[in-house]
């Protein structure tokens, strides 16, 4: 048999194969080279990058939960500039494709970073994170208002050259009415979920045990809600869906593609095993050769439900 | 970069305290490029609870093959690596982050406390190795002799000849702090560079003792850390201006200059 294809295509781009990495848990990809061929990877979305760089919160910043952990890191970035100046020359050279994760406080902020990227070769595509608080709307994340969400998709969209991926946030009591806004605006995917807030607290001190009170929870424990987040979605856009929370293993992966996810990206996984995105692109190609499936296309949105 | 991702198999595993381990590894690749004050991220089951590896720091090589680690039983991950058996097997991410500095230093005083005694053993052999003659004091505290255990006959065992010990108890050693040994056992007359491994408080004070007295300053810092690799960016700590970026133990450390950090 030959070798089965993995390959996948969002908007009018082609990737190897559905596996890319989660913004904000692969740094600068430099970090994972003495782990993973990174070229066999489907493709990497970079730590998030605002216009001006960010200090991100004081310590504590994380906290491991059951199954899980709390992040408040504070979306620290060197900014725009610097990224493109000292990243961008070794994320050229690694052989998959880069999307760039933006992050702003305003339309203006959004924009300014659309355009700056567009202009920079070897950027596949924008990732854009919509989980920050808008300041000028008095701190309404952009991701929690279907409106917003439309807008903000806009005005990227509207500024960039680049394919639009929106990343939504899960806090919202109707992920589907969100990704139907941004679809409305415009993205060419949307990859989903961002991490579900939490908090933990030290009953001893009784203190908060991160600085920054509440963060937000990722790894394996939030993974039933992504899928069943990520199929719902699925359902309500035409667009393609990038599925993510809680991807640890091959299987994990399988799932959200059976739920309709066109590709995955692999999160905190990253931190415990740091060939963990590999491993799970060998474990596709191996799940369908030994069930003789030709084309991924053919496990996604393959769920039986009758 | 000489980082490694191995499958380590357990050589040995020695109950030293009734809550601290010594669990000797064959990791070639780690074990061959490790330098003191390195740490690894280790893996203390397959299951998702707990769900990170641990950030240990490497207690000493032997020859090019095997990494040692020690460490004391503080929640469910140590508990469980405790539990592992020799023959099986665990991943292991190394080496990692900065080590001590010794280029150009002649007189050198280790000071370490509890769990931080553990790196300081790797770096008074590579003194006793390299530097000529070696002039190395060792300073080590704990809150009771039990605590201590073997590890002072171990440096003892690798020629260390100047050391001294501190015990909250008393029951060994001066009673009181390790910090409280430095003003009497630094001559003055030498230039000291002094590294230093312990809990926060013992190393806050040890540094506001190097300050007083004129001496050079190394700290290994221990935070919560996720990756161990610079991908979570979980491990900051401010600098000692209180202002700028933030640094990360995992990259920029574990071992730092006392003086690029704050002390809060």
């Amino acid at each position: 048999m030959n070798q089965p294809d993995l390959r996948i295509t969002i908007g009018d781009l082609v990737f190897r194969n559905p596996v890319l990495t989660a913004s904000g848990t692969f740094g600068y990809a430099k970090e994972f080279e003495p782990y993973v061929n990174l070229h066999h990877l489907g493709g990497v979305v970079v730590k998030g990058i605002s216009l001006e760089p960010r200090r991100g919160n004081p310590p504590p910043r994380i906290v491991e939960t059951a199954g899980g952990m709390l992040n408040a890191i504070g979306l620290e970035n060197v900014g725009v500039d610097r990224f493109i100046s000292e990243k961008m020359e070794y994320l050229r050279e690694i052989g998959t494709r880069v999307i760039v994760n933006i992050l702003g406080d305003s339309l203006e902020e959004y924009q300014t970073l659309a355009q700056r990227l567009s202009e920079v070769e070897g950027i596949s595509a924008l990732e854009v994170n919509i989980s920050c608080p808008n300041v000028k709307k008095g701190g309404v994340a952009f991701g929690t208002d279907p409106t917003m969400a439309e807008a903000v998709t806009r005005a990227v969209w509207a500024h960039s050259s680049l394919p639009v991926i929106v990343k939504l946030s899960p806090n919202v009591t109707d992920i589907t009415e969100i990704a139907r806004g941004v679809e409305a605006g415009g993205a060419q995917a949307v990859s989903l979920i961002n991490t579900l807030l939490g908090m933990a607290i030290d009953v001893r001190s009784r203190r908060p045990r991160l600085a920054n009170v509440v963060g937000g929870l990722s790894g394996p424990a939030i993974k039933p809600i992504a899928l069943r987040m990520v199929w719902q979605v699925a359902q309500a856009v035409k667009i393609p869906v990038i599925g993510i929370g809680g991807i640890t293993t091959t299987e994990d992966a399988l799932e959200f593609l059976l739920a309709g996810a066109t590709a995955i990206e692999v999160g905190t996984a990253n931190f415990v095993n740091p060939r963990a995105s590999q491993e799970i692109v060998e474990g596709i190609g191996r799940y369908m050769s030994e069930n003789r499936i030709n084309r991924i296309s053919e496990v996604i949105g393959g769920l039986v439900l009758s | 970069m000489n980082q490694f991702e191995e499958q380590a198999k357990i050589v040995r595993q020695e109950q030293l305290t009734p809550e601290i381990y010594r669990l000797t590894l064959k990791a070639p690749d780690i074990a061959s490029n490790a330098r003191p004050g390195q740490f690894v991220m280790a893996q203390t089951t397959t299951s998702y609870d707990p769900l990170l590896r641990r950030p240990l720091s490497i207690h000493q090589t032997i020859g090019n093959e095997q990494v040692q680690l020690m460490y004391k039983i503080v929640g469910k991950g140590t508990r469980m690596l405790s539990a592992l058996t020799p023959g099986k097997t665990i991943q292991l991410t190394g080496p990692l982050g900065h080590g001590f500095d010794l280029a150009g230093k002649d007189a050198i005083c280790l000071v370490g406390g509890g769990m931080g005694i553990a790196p300081l053993y790797f770096l008074a052999r590579e003194i006793l190795r390299t530097n000529k003659p070696p002039k190395c004091t060792v300073l080590l505290g704990a809150r009771t002799a039990a605590e201590l255990g073997p590890l002072p006959r171990d440096f003892m065992d690798i020629g260390v000849t100047e050391i001294f010990l501190a015990t909250d108890d008393g029951t060994l050693g001066h009673h009181g702090f390790v910090a409280e040994l430095l003003p009497k056992h630094l001559a003055p007359e030498n230039k000291w560079t002094v590294c230093t491994c312990g809990p926060h408080p013992m190393m806050k004070a040890v540094v506001s003792q190097c300050r007083k007295q004129g001496d050079e300053c190394q700290v290994s810092l221990e935070t919560m850390m996720a990756c161990g690799i610079s991908a979570c960016l979980g491990c900051a700590v401010p600098r000692s201006d209180l202002s700028g970026p933030y640094l990360h133990v995992c990259k920029d450390g574990p071992v730092f200059k006392a003086d690029e950090v704050a002390w809060l």
